[in-house]
């Protein structure tokens, strides 16, 4: 799926990054604890979060991802959109709560590719 | 032969915005220098778990990291309060960070066992009331 498909699919703002809408994605994942992120998190292009502070930038560049989804309209501020775009990520933001983005995306063929083996 | 390119940060534990300036850092040089993303990606998650200990369990410290042609090391030195048992901070789940930091995103107690999950080496020194040190081995 391209990335302005995710926009279009949750109806999402796109706040950085107009210029890589069209990079591909093929997975997501959704979390408020950055450390789960950081920890269980495997090649996922995308994260969905509530959570709004220059750390989920800052973990999403660690973790390669490409786009930044904030839901429930989480507006994130200038420095984060600042590092979003340093880092080439697509930052996006959209009414939606958390489990019906999830769910949408998940709907249309984004998968989930947390570590299964270690569960 | 030539010695390790080496690079120094301080770490401010003031600044919970500012952790992981360091990291990305790093993971920059080491995309100039062409290393294999995988390898990159193992070193930039260490280090920025480590990191962002020292700020939110350590009130700061210094990153020092010397990329030799065998390998990436890591050493994180702070001042803090250190580690009473190890191998209990070293289990996942556990952590004493309080409810404002997993207000951040963090103190899942993920940290410690990820940066050990992540690299081929790591060795944890700590003197209660005197400090951490965190030494981090990636074979590149
Ligand atoms: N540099 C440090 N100085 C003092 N204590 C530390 C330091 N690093 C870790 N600890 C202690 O070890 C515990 C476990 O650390 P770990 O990184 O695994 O989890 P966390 O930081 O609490 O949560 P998470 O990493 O998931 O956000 C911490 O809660 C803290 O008590
Ligand atoms: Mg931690």
């Amino acid at each position: 799926m391209i990335i302005s498909k995710v926009a279009e699919l949750l109806d999402a703002k796109v706040c950085v990054g107009e210029d890589r809408l069209s990079d591909e994605v093929s997975s997501a994942c959704g979390s408020d604890m950055m450390s789960d992120v950081l920890a269980y998190v495997k090649n996922q292009a995308v994260l969905l979060t509530g959570l709004v502070n220059p750390q989920v930038v800052r973990t999403a560049e660690m973790m390669d991802m490409r786009c930044i989804v904030f839901v429930r309209s989480k507006i994130p501020s200038d420095s984060m959109l600042e590092l979003a775009k340093e880092c080439g990520i697509v930052v996006m933001t959209t009414k939606k709560r958390m489990y019906e983005a999830c769910g949408i995306l998940y709907s249309n063929g984004l998968v989930s590719l947390e570590k299964e083996e270690e569960e | 032969m030539e010695g390790p390119v080496k690079f120094v940060y301080e770490v401010d534990g003031e600044n919970f915005t500012s952790a992981g300036e360091a990291s990305i850092s790093i993971k920059k040089n080491l995309r100039l220098l062409g290393y294999n993303p995988n390898i990159i990606r193992r070193v930039a998650i260490a280090m920025y778990e480590g990191e962002i200990n020292m700020v939110i369990h350590a009130g700061g410290g210094r990153a020092t990291v010397y990329i030799y042609p065998d390998r990436v090391e890591m050493i994180l030195e702070d001042n803090g309060p250190g580690i009473a048992d190890i191998e209990l901070a070293m289990s996942e789940g556990y952590s004493t960070a309080p409810d404002k930091i997993r207000n951040l995103g963090f103190g899942a107690g993920m940290g410690l066992p990820n940066m050990k999950k992540n690299t081929d080496e790591m060795k944890i020194e700590s003197v209660l009331g005197k400090g951490t040190t965190i030494t981090m081995i990636v074979k590149t």
